[in-house]
């Protein structure tokens, strides 16, 4: 049994989410450059450069890439083998988002409900998902993630008869009618299988998954692979200007199903793929 | 890089209707922040038959709400939001002045209707470019409603903002043209 600190998770937190929001990694930065190449369209050349400008600035000036600096997801793994102590976990984690998006001058974007619609003001609660995993170690991981592109987030319950066919034609319908709006080029993540709720987090976690790393399951790489292309092919383009590039990658977590089922989620993250781990 | 044509806000009619898709824009001069919250409120003062915060004629809306500014900074992150939230309200403003839009994503068949009848332009901002786009901000100052922090109406005083003409007064949308442009099959 190893103790963990909740301070330091707190810490981790506070640190992570002023990183993400400001800094576009370098595997980032090339992979968009690449990317750039690749597109046609004089108008999306220039937004391409503009995007590639605009993450120099923020990462020299430490401020944010972009102004939504997203609701803070906050995913946990943490290792059965530790005793977490100093205070409550939920709390420790709400506090380095406080910390982070005040003193990092990013903006609060947090309601107290969807209806009445009052800002906390301090862009808390996170929203936390914990995994308990083997080991005595803690791995921290901040998604900010903006609101343009979650409202174009989708889900459909697929018959089963529809197979991989309908699930390939749902995730190009769902960028393409997206359009300019999550700010492509955008990255795909796809969640398949697992109850309502278990898909949804899928798709998610899907966007955490490095550019360019392939589904390990030859499959799922495969229909990676064809996504992209044929999402490449709807000419939304940067911007939904029109284009060639309108989505960088698109991932997939697949996983077990009821056999009445064939769930799909679609969550898209616009070009600044935002996210830090750190692990304690 | 093709030529920049400079823009002055706010923006009379004529000046409106020179603008084409695809036109890229340096806009200089006097603009207004609003997103979704202040666009309610907006439009429930026009309902009620109550002035506005700012003079609608000739008028540039930013949909905007900017990150918190550093020290020594006009304005944090302010790249622009989502457009289609404020089609229920934008024909109402356009019906009253309101001349240019600066958003990201496309715009409803009502909000393209009143930019043709009453003329006005939209122009598409690069959507996550909020740190370069800050650059051309120089002056930014709450004029309505502080209580809603990042949603609440800035004065903006802006140097060569960066900006495409997405859709125009002559009913042409590069969100449509651009994308058919682009398409291979399906």
């Amino acid at each position: 049994m190893r103790e963990v600190n909740v301070k330091d998770i707190s810490d981790a937190v506070r640190d992570i989410a002023i990183e993400a929001n400001c800094v576009l990694g370098d595997h980032e930065i090339e992979y968009f450059k690449k990317m750039a190449e690749k597109e046609e369209s004089p108008t999306g050349r220039e937004i391409f450069e503009m995007m590639l400008e605009n993450a120099r600035i923020a990462r020299e000036e430490r401020i944010p890439i972009c102004q939504d600096t997203g609701m803070a997801v906050v995913f946990l793994e943490i290792g059965q083998d530790v005793h977490l102590v100093g205070g409550d976990l939920t709390d420790a984690v709400n506090d380095g988002v406080r910390r982070g998006y005040e003193e990092g001058y990013l903006r609060k974007s947090i309601l107290k409900d969807s209806i009445n619609r009052v800002n906390t003001g301090d862009n808390t609660p996170a929203f936390i998902h914990v995994k308990i995993v083997p080991g005595e170690k803690v791995k921290v991981t901040v998604a900010p993630k903006g609101g343009g592109s979650e409202n174009m987030s989708r889900f459909r319950a697929l018959k089963p008869a529809e197979g991989i066919e309908g699930v390939k034609d749902f995730v190009v319908q769902a960028v393409a009618e997206a359009g300019g709006n999550p700010c492509p080029p955008v990255v795909v993540g796809v969640g398949l299988g697992g109850p309502f709720e278990k898909v949804a987090l899928r798709a998610k976690e899907a966007l955490l998954i490095p550019l360019g790393q392939r589904n390990a399951d030859p499959f799922y790489a495969a229909v990676e692979e064809e996504l992209l292309e044929r999402i490449n092919k709807t000419g939304v383009g940067p911007q939904g200007l029109g284009g060639r590039v309108t989505a960088l990658d698109v991932h997939i977590v697949q996983g077990p199903c009821h056999i009445a089922t064939l769930p799909v989620a679609v969550n898209l993250n616009c070009h600044a793929t935002r996210h830090g781990e750190r692990i304690i | 890089m093709s030529e920049v044509k400079k823009i002055t806000a706010p923006m009379t009619d004529e000046a409106v209707r020179r603008l084409k898709i695809g036109d890229k824009v340096g806009i200089s001069g006097v603009i207004y922040s609003a997103r979704d919250a202040a666009h309610k409120r907006l439009v429930e003062l026009i309902e009620k038959g109550e002035d506005l915060p700012f003079d609608l004629e000739g008028s540039v809306i930013y949909f905007v709400g900017p990150a918190p500014a550093k020290p020594g900074h006009a304005v944090g992150s302010a790249g622009p939001t989502t457009s289609y939230r404020m089609d229920p309200y934008s024909p109402a403003l356009i019906a009253r002045g309101l001349k240019g839009m600066i958003g990201k994503g496309g715009r409803s068949e009502e909000v393209k209707r009143a930019m043709v009848e009453h003329g006005a332009v939209y122009f598409a901002a690069v959507g996550g470019a909020g740190a370069l786009i800050s650059k051309s901000i120089k002056k930014a100052e709450i004029i309505a409603y502080p209580e809603l922090g990042a949603e609440a109406v800035r004065r903006m005083e802006v140097e060569d903002f960066p900006a495409i003409v997405a859709i125009d007064a002559h009913g042409g949308d590069l969100y449509l043209k651009g994308r058919e442009e682009y398409r291979i099959g399906e």
